[in-house]
Formats: structure tokens, sequence, C-alpha cells
């Protein structure tokens, strides 16, 4: 993964230093709470229910063991023993204190990791696949290019305050979607044109929020060195032009939405004229350091699953039920990918414990190569084990309650903090997702069931990413009371689509009843083989709406 | 007088924003753009000969995109850019393309909501002073400049980015 020179270094520990200024000047009265907002988020913190939220920036997921466990301390250290990952693949801490913020962030500039942009209306976090550079469909690996946006986007002078927060998601995978990249203001699609080159299919005007909306093709083919330029172009036409009047119109969305998408092409193809040839152009000698740092790990000549790999599948039904759900293919034969779900029962999705990230630091050295990553579901990856140690790894895993065999699965759901943390909430989430966590635990009836997405927000900002999932559950405040809306549809691929509501909502103690009924629809409905979202679209709305609102009883 | 930021030192302003209505005097006074683009006829030919004497300036205001005024820009010795609140950066791009694309090389001046954390991006954009909020500490802002020493992108001040600069 990419290593800090001096530069990167510098800027870091030069940032820590203004911080560190900006809070003691606010701490002394001498910046008034309005003005030290902005500040304080552009570094990471939000003034939450209860206690500030720190937002630390994971660059598109990647991880070594060493911020691992400087993540594990600072969860020990400064807050009550765990932390949460987020749905941008961030590392969120709820409880430390506003004055220890930037001693916290001093501490992590020294494992190369800082909270730089990770909220405010800027450029946010770049995600990625979480399997990039492991699987062999990927075009060429994203993560040089996510890293060129990180360094580009740090402290971008002209854009530190744009209309609202802006997010970036990059994907090299022709027909597959794990980064949900077209619900992001920009996705980048690597590609290569006809002619074998590479380059990059530009969408902007996604996002979720109060209205979701899927990315347009803005541009069919932009070469390899053309990136940022563009990226300036796109931006500088927002900044410009975005809506600064209503937050809830200000994302890019609303304005590609408002010109068209052919009118906002043109006006980002006539700034990007007079940028293109300039000096902000990439250049190879860059896209080759940074291609240097994502070369392969010095993998072994391994045959393809081996006997004593085979023979614990063989034997440990518990083992192959695990391996079936949690671990994927991997381009080198012998080695595969494994991903822990952050999803066990009592423990809000995405929560993970001191102990368990110094665990997980130790177990990525010993079987990964000393690197992790997160992911936009909230999980954690070890992308590079020997098939043959992945019965050990298993049972390491079981013992820290890391081994629930439930990825992709109904349990395996996206969830925000909600109204138990964020100041922003309609609702409270997590009750809802124990309580689903509970009632649905049953581990053959939910691999029986299959990939299902159910995701959970407790507000229109979406964080939960209702919309896209399959199952959507959105907290809305009624005269005070705290109602759940129901959409059924969503989908985050590579066939991405925004679900449709279900009708009226529901009181909280009636979810995990809803669900059941929509589940029972599905199984009574599917046909052999059939996914969750597969059923719905053959068999629409209507079947699931019939079962959730029935009749009443006529006279 | 007032005192204002120019060229990271503290300095006294000798400029003076009138209301649009005001007859104009031979002092150095800013109007704002909306003047300007709506003046025609003999008015206009004042206001360009009052430009081309160098005592015109000229202010954008929320809204006012740069290339509203474009070349145009070039014979003024003072361009305004108003930040109507500290959150709102449209300012950072019409400094840019100001500078960057319409050859702008007088004075260019950041007023309104100017904030002592703001002033290294205005800086990076172009903007050489500065008529900072009346409630900040000038002789602290001027230490603003020296936040980080080697940034990622290029700007106004050197076009080549980090990855053109680095050793």
């Amino acid at each position: 993964m990419y290593v800090y020179d001096d530069y990167d270094q510098r800027i870091i520990n030069e940032r820590v230093t203004q911080f560190q200024d900006q809070m003691n000047r606010y701490l002394d009265g001498k910046i008034p709470e309005e003005e030290f907002l902005p500040l304080r988020l552009q570094n990471g913190i939000y003034i939450q229910r209860y206690a500030p939220m720190l937002r630390v920036a994971v660059p598109y997921g990647m991880l070594n063991s060493q911020q691992l466990r400087a993540l594990a301390e600072v969860a020990r250290d400064y807050d009550r023993g765990y932390a949460h990952v987020s749905t941008r693949q961030n590392f969120q801490f709820n409880w430390p204190k506003l004055e220890e913020c930037p001693e916290i962030l001093a501490k992590l500039a020294q494992v190369q990791m800082h909270a730089v942009q990770t909220s405010g209306n800027c450029i946010r976090n770049t995600t990625t696949d979480e399997y990039a550079g492991v699987v062999a469909e990927e075009l060429v690996d994203p993560r040089p290019y996510c890293e060129v946006i990180r360094q580009w986007s740090t402290f971008h002078p002209e854009f530190a305050f744009l209309p609202r927060k802006f997010k970036i998601a990059v994907n090299a995978v022709p027909d597959a979607d794990r980064a949900a990249t077209r619900m992001h203001d920009v996705s980048v699609q690597i590609v290569r044109n006809e002619a074998g080159e590479l380059g990059y299919r530009v969408f902007a005007g996604g996002g979720l929020g109060r209205t979701p909306i899927l990315s347009s093709v803005v541009r069919e083919f932009l070469p390899e060195k053309d990136l940022l330029t563009y990226l300036d172009a796109i931006i500088r036409v927002y900044n410009q032009f975005g809506r600064r009047d209503n937050k809830y119109k200000a994302r890019i969305k609303i304005l590609v939405k408002a010109l068209g998408v052919e009118r906002f092409s043109e006006m980002v193809e006539a700034e990007w004229a007079h940028l293109k040839d300039g000096e902000g152009k990439l250049t190879q000698a860059e896209l080759d350091r940074l291609k240097s740092f994502f070369t392969e790990p010095e993998y072994k000549t391994l045959a393809a699953n081996p006997t004593s790999y085979s023979d614990a599948l063989a034997n440990d039904t518990a083992f192959a039920r695990w391996v079936e759900r949690n671990v994927r293919t991997h381009k080198k034969a012998g080695y595969a990918i494994a991903t822990f779900a952050l999803k066990q029962k009592g423990t809000a999705p995405g929560d993970i414990t001191d102990r368990q990230l110094f665990a997980i630091a130790d177990l990525a050295d010993k079987y990964s190569f000393g690197e992790a990553r997160t992911t936009h579901q909230q999980n954690i990856v070890l992308a590079d084990i020997e098939q043959e140690k992945l019965y050990d790894l298993w049972k390491e895993a079981k013992a820290l309650g890391l081994a629930t065999p439930t990825l992709g699965l109904l349990t395996d759901m996206i969830c925000c903090p909600g109204g138990d943390f964020c100041a922003l909430a309609n609702a409270k989430s997590l009750p809802v997702a124990e309580a689903l966590q509970n009632a649905f635990d049953d581990l053959d009836y939910l691999h029986d069931l299959g990939e299902i997405d159910l995701n959970i927000s407790g507000c229109m900002n979406a964080c939960g990413h209702h919309h896209i999932g399959n199952i959507g559950i959105l907290g809305v405040d009624k005269k005070g009371e705290e109602f759940y809306q129901v959409s059924l549809g969503g989908a985050s691929g590579e066939d991405a689509s925004v679900g449709k509501i279900l009708g009226p909502s529901f009181a909280r103690d009636r979810m995990v009843d809803i669900v059941r009924i929509i589940l029972d629809v599905y199984v009574a409905e599917r046909i052999e083989g059939e996914s969750f979202i597969e059923t719905f679209r053959r068999v629409g709305m209507a079947p699931f709406k019939t079962a959730a609102y029935p009749a009443p009883a006529t006279a | 007088m007032t005192q204002i930021i120019l060229d990271k030192q503290i300095a006294q302003d000798d400029w003076v924003l009138v209301a649009d209505d005001a007859t104009l005097s031979g002092n150095k006074e800013v109007i704002n753009f909306s003047r300007w683009n709506s003046a025609v006829d003999t008015d206009k030919a004042d206001l360009i000969a009052k430009r081309d004497a160098g005592t015109l300036g000229i202010q954008l205001n929320a809204g006012d995109t740069a290339d509203l005024l474009a070349q145009d820009s070039q014979g003024f010795a003072l361009i305004n850019v108003d930040f109507p609140k500290f959150a709102d950066g449209r300012g950072y791009s019409a400094a840019r393309l100001l500078r960057e694309r319409y050859g702008f090389s007088g004075q260019l001046r950041a007023v309104g909501d100017v904030l002592f954390d703001q002033l290294f991006f205005m800086m990076r954009c172009g903007f050489n002073a500065m008529a900072m909020r009346e409630d900040q500490d000038l002789e602290l802002a001027v230490k603003g400049f020296e936040t980080f020493s080697a940034p990622y992108q290029g700007d106004v001040n050197d076009a080549r980015p980090l990855f053109r600069r680095r050793g």
C-alpha cells in the first residue's frame, strides 16, 4: 500500500499543528462556536448527541497492522473500548473528549493516518472495491488512482468550501460494482477504449439523501493522464453554479438534474478545455510512482484447493458454511479473500472492540502480509490468505467472535448510528437492527433466504444507504414519535436501483413482523434459485403490499 | 482609514466601496459589478476613463462569476471578491479564474466574511489582499500564510502540482 514520503508526512504533521492551534483558540474563546464548526468538521469532528464523534479517514479502505493497532489504542485509551466502521470505509470514535482530539490526531499521524476532510462541505474520502488488487476480473488495480485523487483533494485550495459534501468512488471491475459508485457525486469507472488505452468513464450527479439519484455519464472516455484536470473542471462548475440557498438542494446531483446532463457536460468540457494540457495533467512518472506502491506481495506458488483445505471443508460444516459465505476467490491459485462480518448479535453493525482490532492486526501479520481493508458494508477483509491456512484463521477468528458466517445475508445489514448517537437522526436505528439480529438468528433460515441487503438509516441523510437496500428501512419522526418507512427493490451493484416505498410507516415494535411478512412473500413467490431482488423485480410491489397492509375485514 | 492585509503585511486601505447611486469622484473608488455591467453610453465611457486612470475598482458579489468580467478585468487596479459567508466558497474559483485565465494582475482582494483560517487557501487562489472581518486579529492573521509548506496541488503562485515538484 501507499507509504508516505517526507512531503506527505510534513503535510499531515502541519495539519495537526494547525488544528491544535485552532483548538487552543477555540478553547480560549477566540473562535466562536459557529466559526469553529467548519474547522472541526474538516478535521472529522462532529458534535453528537452525547459527545463529539471523531471520524478518521481510511483512504479507500486500506489499513496496515500498525495502523490497526493505533486505532485499537485510540479506542482503548480515548474511547470506551470500541470503534465503528462507517459506510465510507472510515473509522469512527463515538466518545473522545473534544480537547483530546488534536492529541489523537497527532498519534495517528505517526502511523500515516489523519481525519482530513472526513466531514464538512469538501471532497471526502475516496472509496473503491474492497477486493481491489486481488480479484482476476478487475481491469487494473484501482488504488493508485484513488491515491492520485487523495493527494489532489487534500487541502485543495479552491474546493474547501463547496455547496455541500462531495464524494468520489472508483471502480475497475467491468461487471460488478462493490463500491456503490453510482450513488456518488462523481464516479470513475476505469475502462479501456477500442484502441486498448486505459482511461475512465466519468459519471456525475449520483447521491442518496432526500433525493436519491443514480449518476449519469458525463464523458464516455477520458484518457488516463487527464483524471485530475477533469475532476477540477467538474468541481469548478459545481463550486460556481451549485445551489447554496438550500442545503437539501446543494448536492451536485441537483445541479446536474436542473441543467440536464448534456448541458452540464458541455459546461464541464468547456472548462476542461482550458485545463487539460496544463500543469495539472498527470505525468507518466507520477502514475508509475503510485503504481509501484501497489505491486503484488510475495505470493508463493501454490496449488489450488490443497488436500488439507478440502478435508477441513468436508469435516467441519461450520467452517464450510463460513467459507461458503465469507470467503471469495482470489486471483492467485491457492489464495483466498476472507471477510470478517462485524455483525454479531448484540453489537451495532460495524462496531469493533479494541481487543478485536489488536487481534485483527495480529491475524493480518500472521496470515495476510500485514494488511486489511474496511468495506462500505461495514466489515473487515483480509485479502491474501493461503487456502491451506484458512481453517486456522477461521478458528482464531471464531474465538474472537469474528467468524459469523453471514456475509451478504439478511443480518449482514448496513446501519447508521442513528438516534442513539447522531444529533441529526429522526429515529433510532440500532434497536431495529438489534431486534432483527435477534429475531433472525437461525443460520439455516438465513442461508436459505440467500443474499439480501437490508439497510437502515435513522434519517433522510441516508448514511445507512436505505435507498439501495433490497429492503430499506428509514426512521421518520411522526409528531415526536419514531416510525419506520420501508422500501423495497433497491440495489447497489452493477444493476443499481433506488427502492420504492412500500406504504405508510410502522411503529418500531412492528418492524420484526413486517420484515418477516416481506420475507414470507419472497419465499412463497420465489422460483428456485431466485434471489430476493430478482423475485421482487419479477413480481413487483403488489404481493408485498397486500401482505403488509391487509384490507380491513368488511362488515 | 481601515487596515487590510496586502502582500502578507498589514497595510492602510485607500479604497472606498461606493453605493450604486453615488456620484464618483477622482478618488480611488470601488463599484459593484452590477453597476459596471448595466452602464451604457456616456456612463460607461466615464467608468472606462476612470478605470484607465487607475482609480476605479470593481467588486464581484455573490453569484457574479469571473467569466462575466473576463478580459475586461485586466484594466482594473483593484478587484474585490465578496465572501458573504465564510462557508461560501465561490470566491475561490472566481479568484483563480481572474488570475489564471483572464490575466488580471492588479490587486485582488477578498472582502466580507474573511477569517484567519481561510487566508492560506485565499493566497493560493490568487488573492494578494484581504479586508478581514472587523473582529479578526490582523497581527495573528499575517502568520496564517505559513500553515503548510508544500501543498499537493498547483495553484496561482506555482502552477506545478507536487508531483511535478517532488524531488
